[in-house]
């Protein structure tokens, strides 16, 4: 089962972003093979819309789950009609994100938990 | 001649500029292009006569002809529509109406519906033909609603077009194919940093334009440095005023208030063709 996380840099050392569609990177992880890989996020600098092209690019990835800090309603929508399983609050680094995911300490979402524009820093 | 008015930074008086010079001039027509929050109505107190609706098309999909080949989002430039599990999601709100899904759908399968995003009301008041636009609460495309508030646009008036504040597509939309611009600014740091934006946009839209400093005893000297050293022309200067702020709240017009005003904006109309010439 591919896992993406939403993050701020390229490695498992790096920090899970708390936002889903403007965060830089997705870590992909490989749960059968314990692999880690990173995607560029390339909608996150879009002028609008980035929540929906970013769900876009993961569902396109054939990912299963998906871990991040907080998730918008459009992303919702598009990741929902994908099937993808969204486990949001997670903090910290990467790997630790993992374990926790894991251990199954993350609760999945049935619906977004911030409004559209969250990512954009502004209320 | 068509003269809008604009300025980067919100409320410097682009509203009080507008609607006093179009109430100084014979055969006007005042045009409210600052759709996402109309106010210059409140001054005009025109009789509405006419209202239009403003729609944009949305596209719907047809699930029977659609094969989820996704050509449509890729198309979308505004990022109004993804694809998951082969079925077309659409985010209406996203969608600016461009038609291109519709276009290069290979299976026909997208019609367009319109979708209600505004107003526009037409209204007289003496010598002044007032137009204005007005987007729905909740709705983000302002330049369909100003394109639709300049069709009606009458070359044989004097056309006075207020416009958003702001540098980006609203203004633009609003600012675009008119003859002069009036930059309203006031001389304080965030009043010069606005300007100096719309400056750079006007000149990209290469038209001619000049400034007016509004509550110019005010703030410091820069915004009057600035205009020296860019060469453009101070077309006018309001003083920071208890009674202009009085009347303006009341929702009166300044040159029915004050004495002397009415003269002012004719100056100020007689100055902009001249500057129009030398720059254009």
């Amino acid at each position: 089962m591919k896992v993406a996380i939403s993050s701020s840099g390229t490695t498992v050392e790096s920090e899970v972003d708390l936002r889903f569609g403007r965060c830089p990177y997705y870590i992909i992880y490989d749960t059968e093979a314990e692999s880690f890989e990173h995607v560029e996020n390339k909608s996150g600098q879009a002028m609008g819309g980035a929540g929906i092209q970013a769900a876009q690019m993961v569902s396109d990835m054939n990912v299963e789950s998906l871990i991040t800090g907080n998730i918008g309603p459009n992303a919702f929508r598009v990741l929902s009609a994908a099937s993808i399983k969204i486990y949001s609050g997670a903090t910290g680094k990467i790997k630790d994100a993992v374990e926790k995911f894991k251990k199954g300490e993350y609760k999945q979402v049935n619906g977004p938990d911030v409004a559209p524009h969250f990512g954009m820093g502004r209320k | 001649m068509i003269i809008s008015v604009a300025s980067g930074k919100g409320g410097t008086g682009k509203t009080t500029v507008a609607v006093n010079l179009a109430l100084s001039l014979n055969n006007v027509q005042l045009l409210d292009c600052d759709v996402e929050e109309p106010n210059c109505h409140i001054f005009i107190k025109p009789v509405f006569e006419h209202r239009n609706t403003v729609f944009i098309p949305i596209p719907r999909v047809d699930q029977t002809k659609c094969d989820g080949c996704g050509r449509c989002q890729e198309v979308c430039v505004y990022n109004a529509i993804a694809i998951a599990k082969k079925k077309v999601l659409i985010f209406p709100e996203l969608c600016h109406g461009c038609g291109s899904c519709t276009h290069f759908c290979p299976h026909d399968a997208i019609k367009e519906e319109n979708k209600e995003i505004g107003v526009v009301e037409i209204g007289e008041k003496s010598e002044i033909q007032f137009i204005y636009g007005k987007l729905h609460i909740g709705e983000m495309m302002a330049p369909p609603v100003i394109r639709a508030v300049k069709k009606h646009i009458n070359k044989k008036r004097t056309v006075i077009i207020d416009a958003p504040p702001g540098t980006s597509c609203p203004v633009i939309t609003a600012v675009k194919g008119t003859d002069f611009v009036i930059l309203v600014t006031e001389p304080t740091p965030f009043g010069l940093n606005d300007l100096s934006l719309a400056v750079k946009v006007v000149r990209k839209l290469k038209i001619p334009f000049g400034v007016i400093i509004n509550r110019s005893d005010l703030g410091n000297e820069k915004t009057d440095e600035f205009c020296t050293s860019e060469h453009i022309p101070v077309l006018m200067r309001i003083p920071f005023s208890k009674k202009i702020a009085e009347i303006y709240s009341r929702g009166d017009s300044i040159i029915e208030a004050l004495p002397g005003y009415r003269e002012k904006f004719q100056r100020l109309f007689a100055k902009i063709k001249k500057v129009k010439i030398s720059q254009g």
